[in-house]
């Protein structure tokens, strides 16, 4: 199973910003290995964002995010204690989702 | 491998119940395809095409802030975001990777159009912020500089 993702969000003012950082290998399948064999693609391939079940944004990844997929962003009318949870699904059709809360 | 094998088949046979179940709609989770033409795209030109875009003009309200030198192509991190009214879609692509399109984004009202993440740059490229905002497409880039072998500078 994948490893958990960290997620961070924080107010200022109206508006929460929202920083995840996944685990993920995010091979490009361009790599080879030490015997000349190509690596195949491993790669998380969408992500949903929601606050308190509300869609948030919703991401399409290609395999030239960087390793360790790093994202933020901003939603506004966000309060304190309001649920934030990212949902990934890679190309091999594993997934993950973590929670946080809005501090 | 058989384990992997059978960790997929789980996991899938549980979002298949989900999903029967009628606990989850696939438009819940998924908003948007993943598209392999729109990510096998070699230009902006073709990717704007395959989003059903015809034309992009550059403008003033998207930027793209990013380093002007990357020491290290593998981690370079690129910021975008929109001034323009109904801002409903950003993207980053990187003109000279195997394929430009790196990510999309789509932007419900209520979530600013700014994003940051990190990409992975094969050589010096132009890095281009797309974004759709009242149909129109607008484009934003800068170009940054990789620098390989590790001496910096």
């Amino acid at each position: 199973m994948a490893d958990p993702m960290r997620i961070r969000a924080s107010i200022t003012g109206d508006t929460a910003e929202v920083k995840v950082l996944m685990r993920h290998d995010m091979e490009t399948g361009q790599r080879k290995d030490a015997g000349g064999k190509t690596i195949p693609a491993h790669f998380i391939k969408t992500l949903v964002a929601k606050v308190n079940d509300k869609v948030v944004l919703d991401a399409n990844f290609g395999p030239s995010v960087s390793k360790d997929p790093f994202l933020s962003f901003k939603v506004k009318g966000a309060v304190k204690g309001d649920k934030v949870s990212v949902t990934w699904v890679d190309n091999a059709g594993e997934t993950r989702t973590d929670e946080s809360t809005i501090s | 491998m058989n384990q992997q094998r059978r960790n997929i088949m789980r996991i899938t046979s549980v979002l298949g119940a989900a999903f029967a179940a009628g606990l989850l709609k696939p438009a819940d989770v998924f908003a948007a395809e993943w598209s392999q033409k729109v990510f096998d795209a070699k230009s902006l030109e073709a990717a704007v095409k395959e989003l059903g875009g015809d034309k992009f003009t550059v403008s003033q309200d998207v930027t793209i802030t990013g380093p002007d030198i990357a020491e290290n192509g593998a981690v370079v991190p690129v910021s975008i975001s929109s001034r323009a009214p109904n801002t409903d879609f950003m993207a980053i692509l990187v003109e000279k990777n195997p394929s430009a399109m790196s990510a999309s984004f789509n932007i419900p009202a209520g979530t600013e159009p700014a994003v940051t993440t990190r990409v992975k740059m094969g050589a010096t490229s132009n890095v281009h912020a797309l974004v759709r905002a009242d149909g129109k497409w607008l484009v934003a880039s800068k170009e940054i500089k990789v620098t390989l072998g590790g001496c910096g500078g």
